[in-house]
Order: structure tokens, then C-alpha cells, then sequence
């Protein structure tokens, strides 16, 4: 569905961004990119998602639909002026088609669709940017540390509302995210960058079938392989 | 027990009550503060004007001021005045206004145009727009064009530098959410660009009417038949220095009412902005 061959974006002379990235994504997968901050993990979302052109190397998107692609910020990115029920039909064509009220209950946010963005705390605001890129359906779901800014109980929470639209629309989604547990809870595999420019330091497969149980310690066991990988870079 | 609950009921209200009054009371004080000074010095004005400490052919007394407004407007003619002063500021205004939208929006938002334009803008703009006037006159006659595009002159500078500097600080991360979503640069402009600068035009807009009452006042001054600024030098020429207070005090009326219009506009539209104005 995904395929990315050689591909490097960089700034600063070669001393920021990723280099010689090499992956492909089956339909339906989710994958996770762990790394440290500053290894170009925003820097591959944009590139995947058609915002920045400037990369080198082949990006291949195969049979996409009409809704391609999918993205959460790193930041909420509302817009100040329309209210967090306008906010989440923002890209919408057809606003008759959908049911807003459905998608404001899914994010908890049910009370709130008149509400405009300087009334929300960090944690709804980012709530809405979910909602947001959830009504347009994507077929590749691009997400870059979206529960960051949230509590563990709504983490946990969302967390399973990703992994109930994946398994209702098998979209394919690509986490970037700094929590180990999240990704090993979400993924069904997990790429690894490091350094800068970031470049692929491992590779890990999650085969249990999920939902998984938080604290298998299988699952454990992984984070600890993780962990060692992190601690070589 | 019940005899208790209603005892406690009727002191919550009461303190509610007291809240409210006292708000409202702390705003008609601070009303209040700001008008003692004005009308203190009324007071002094009046009472040194009729015990002749003050020449009444150079500082007519207040009262005689209103008096004098009063009786222009039985005579009629005061409307006359007032509307057509009106009407030019009106006009000017609309035409400054379309311009720098047009021109502005197009700078903002094509960098290759400000490249072309803005030099060529900047210089005018360091050209003090009052310098325009006789040149203006020898153009366009002494009559309404010059004036009215004196005042479009005056508008435009204002609102133009406002729209290109809202339209240029437009955050990039909204316009990547509407890239996200495939927008059209037609849906960019409409759904991201145009809201996200509307705060920074409608400041343009009031500075550019405070702007066109300046101008309205310098074109009547030049030469008029009609107006508030022609009252002003009626008054000049005619030796009464209380038609041109009550000209400044239309003036100051005038001014404000549009300015109080336009606040008003801004606030409606920009209730979603976070400043310290909407806090309550
Ligand atoms: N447009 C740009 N111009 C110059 N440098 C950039 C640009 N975008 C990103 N960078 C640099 O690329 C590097 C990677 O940035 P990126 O945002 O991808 O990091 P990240 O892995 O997402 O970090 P974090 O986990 O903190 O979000 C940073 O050093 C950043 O300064
Ligand atoms: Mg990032």
C-alpha cells in the first residue's frame, strides 16, 4: 500500500531531518515510529502526507481512495474563528452526510460543539483535531504524537477508540509517538529512527492479537528491546 | 429543620444580590470619576465667562456653544452640513477601502506582486498625504472629486498595511490543515485566509476612518460651499469663535459615533478571539 525507498528529507546541511529511510506499509497495518526528539519523525509525516515535496528517494502510495490521507498534528491546529462543531466538519464536502453529533460524543466532547477553541483546555482542543481527521473517513491515517497532551485515562481511552475505527474501517495508520506502551498497545509493528539525520535503528514485529492486555509480558518484554535499541543510539 | 433551610436560602440570594448591585455600581463609579474633571472645568469655563474673567469674543461660555448648535439646527441648515461632511468621509472612505482590499490582498498573497508593487507603495506612502492637495486641485477642480480623493488617499494607506501584514502573518500550520484536506487556493483564501486576517483588517478600518475625518477637515478647509470644515472657516472669517467649537464638537461627535460603529462590528466579529476583551 506504502512503499518509501531510500528516501531522505534533510535541512541544515545533511545535520537535521531523516536519511535513507526504507519501508513499506500493507493495507490495514498500523505502524508505530518511536525516536528521539528531533530525529525527523514530524519531518516523515509531512513528507508522506504530500506537505513537504522537498525529499529525495520514492514514495509509492498504492490504490488510494477518495478520502487518501489523514492527519493529526502534533498540535491541535484549530481554527480560532469556528466553533469545535465547525472545526471538526472543517474538511468536509458534504456536511449533510455526516453526523457531527456522533463524532463529538466518540472524543467526549458532546457538551462542547458550540464552543469555540480559546474556550477548550489543551486536551479537548487536541480532542477535536481527532475527531476532526476521523470524520473524513482516510484510508491512511497519519498520527503524530496525538495523546501527548492528554491524561492517562483519556490516552487509554482513545487508544481503544483508534484501535475500534481501525478494526471497523481497516485504515492504515502510521503513529509517531514517544510512548513506548502506546505503541506497543497500538502497533502492529514498530519502526525505530535515531540519530541525526534519523535513520532506521531497528525493526520490531507485534504479532498478539489485540486489544491487548496493558501488562502481557510479552509486551514487556519487547519494551525492553526497544529500550536497548534506544540506549545504543 | 425546614425553617433552617429557608433561612439559608434567603441569605444565599441576598449575598447574590449584593454581588451583582455592587458590580454594577463599581462601573457607574468609574463612569462617574471620569466625568467629574469635564464638568468641573465646564463649571469654571461658565461661571468665568459671565463674570467677564474670560473675554467672551475669544472663549464664548459653554452654554452659548450649545445655543449656537441648537440654533442651527432649527434654522436647518445644520443637516446640511453635517450630511454632506458625512457623505465625503462616506465616500472616500468606500473607495480608499476597495482599493486596499484589492491591492493588499493581491501583495499578501502573491509574493511576486509585493516584489513588484511595494516599493513603488512605500514610496507614496512617505509622502505626506496632505502634500496631494494642490496637485489634487489642479486635477480635479476644487469641487467633490478632489476632495473625496483626498480622503480615499488617506483611508487607503492604513488599511492596505494592515491587510498585507494580516494576510502575511497568517499561521502556515493553519494552511497546511486546508492542504491536508485538498483545498482549492480559492478555498485557502475563503475558509483560512480571510478569517484568520480579518482582525488585522478591521483594525485598518478604524484606524483609516479616523484617518478620513483628519482629511474630510483638511479638503473643506481648502475650499468648500458646504460641510463641517467650511463652518470652521465661516467661523474664522466671520469673527465667532462658537459656530467653530460647535464645528469641533460635531466633529468629535461624528468621529466617535463611527468609531463606536465600527468597535462594534469588531467585537461581534471576533468573538471567538482570545484577548483579554472577551475575558469576563
Ligand atoms: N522546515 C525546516 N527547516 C529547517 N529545519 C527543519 C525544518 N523542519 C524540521 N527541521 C529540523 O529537522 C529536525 C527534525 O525535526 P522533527 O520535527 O521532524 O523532529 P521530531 O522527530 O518530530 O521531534 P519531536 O519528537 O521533538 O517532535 C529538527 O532538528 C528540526 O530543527
Ligand atoms: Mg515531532
Amino acid at each position: 500500500m506504502l512503499k518509501v525507498e531510500n528516501a531522505s528529507r534533510t535541512f541544515n546541511n545533511g545535520l537535521a531531518g531523516f536519511k535513507d529511510l526504507s519501508f513499506a506499509i500493507q493495507e490495514g497495518e498500523t505502524v508505530g515510529i518511536l525516536g528521539t526528539s528531533g530525529c525527523g519523525k514530524s519531518t516523515l509525516l509531512r513528507v508522506l502526507s504530500g506537505l513537504d515535496a522537498g525529499f529525495e528517494g520514492d514514495i509509492v502510495l498504492a490504490s488510494l481512495g477518495e478520502r487518501p490521507i489523514g492527519m493529526i498534528f502534533q498540535e491541535p491546529r484549530l481554527m480560532p474563528w469556528l466553533t469545535v462543531k465547525e472545526n471538526i466538519l472543517f474538511g468536509v464536502k458534504d456536511k449533510k452526510s455526516v453526523d457531527v453529533q456522533e463524532y463529538l460524543n466518540l472524543v467526549g466532547l458532546s457538551e462542547f460543539g458550540n464552543h469555540f477553541p480559546k474556550d477548550l483546555s489543551g486536551g479537548m482542543a487536541q480532542r477535536t483535531a481527532i475527531a476532526r481527521a476521523l470524520i473524513g473517513e482516510p484510508s491512511v491515517l497519519l498520527l503524530d504524537e496525538p495523546f501527548s497532551a492528554l491524561d492517562a485515562f483519556t490516552k487509554m481511552q482513545l487508544q481503544d477508540l483508534l484501535l475500534e475505527i481501525q478494526e471497523i474501517r481497516s485504515t492504515t495508520m502510521i503513529i509517531v509517538t514517544h510512548d513506548i506502551d502506546e505503541a506497543l498497545y497500538l502497533c502492529d509493528r514498530i519502526l525505530i529512527l535515531g540519530g541525526q539525520p534519523g535513520r532506521l535503528e531497528g525493526k520490531l514485529s507485534i504479532e498478539e492479537a489485540k486489544p491487548r492486555d496493558r501488562g502481557d509480558s510479552n509486551l514487556a518484554a519487547k519494551k525492553a528491546k526497544i529500550l536497548d535499541v534506544l540506549h545504543i543510539e | 429543620m425546614s425553617v433552617k433551610t429557608d433561612v439559608n436560602e434567603i441569605f444565599e440570594v441576598k449575598e447574590k444580590k449584593a454581588i451583582k448591585v455592587n458590580s454594577e455600581w463599581k462601573k457607574v463609579k468609574g463612569f462617574a470619576l471620569g466625568l467629574i474633571i469635564p464638568a468641573v472645568l465646564l463649571i469654571i469655563w461658565e461661571v468665568a465667562v459671565r463674570f467677564s474673567l474670560l473675554d467672551a469674543y475669544v472663549f464664548p461660555a459653554p452654554t452659548t456653544i450649545v445655543q449656537k448648535i441648537i440654533e442651527l439646527a432649527n434654522e436647518g441648515t445644520l443637516w446640511g452640513h453635517v450630511g454632506v461632511t458625512f457623505y465625503r468621509v462616506a465616500v472616500g472612505f468606500l473607495a480608499g477601502m476597495v482599493a486596499a482590499v484589492v491591492i493588499g490582498s493581491v501583495v499578501g498573497y502573491f509574493k511576486w506582486f509585493e516584489q513588484l508593487m511595494d516599493p513603488l507603495i512605500q514610496a507614496f506612502r512617505s509622502i505626506p498625504s496632505l502634500a496631494w492637495v494642490p496637485l489634487f486641485i489642479l486635477w480635479m477642480g476644487i469641487g467633490e472629486a478632489s476632495k473625496v480623493m483626498l480622503i480615499a488617499v488617506g483611508v487607503f494607506f492604513p488599511i492596505y498595511l494592515n491587510i498585507v501584514s494580516g494576510i502575511q502573518g497568517v499561521d502556515r500550520k493553519l494552511i497546511e490543515v486546508g492542504k491536508i484536506h485538498h483545498f482549492t487556493a480559492l478555498q485557502t483564501v475563503r475558509r483560512i485566509i480571510f478569517p484568520a486576517s480579518l482582525p488585522s483588517f478591521l483594525v485598518g478600518l478604524r484606524s483609516g476612518v479616523g484617518l478620513g475625518w483628519m482629511f474630510v477637515v483638511a479638503s473643506e478647509l481648502m475650499g468648500a460651499s458646504q460641510g463641517l470644515g467650511y463652518l470652521l472657516v465661516v467661523g474664522q472669517n466671520t469673527y465667532s469663535p462658537e459656530l467653530i467649537i460647535a464645528s469641533i464638537i460635531l466633529f468629535a461627535l461624528l468621529g466617535k459615533a463611527t468609531d463606536f460603529l465600527l468597535k462594534t462590528l469588531e467585537a461581534r466579529a471576533l468573538k471567538w478571539q482570545d484577548n483579554l476583551q472577551n475575558q469576563f
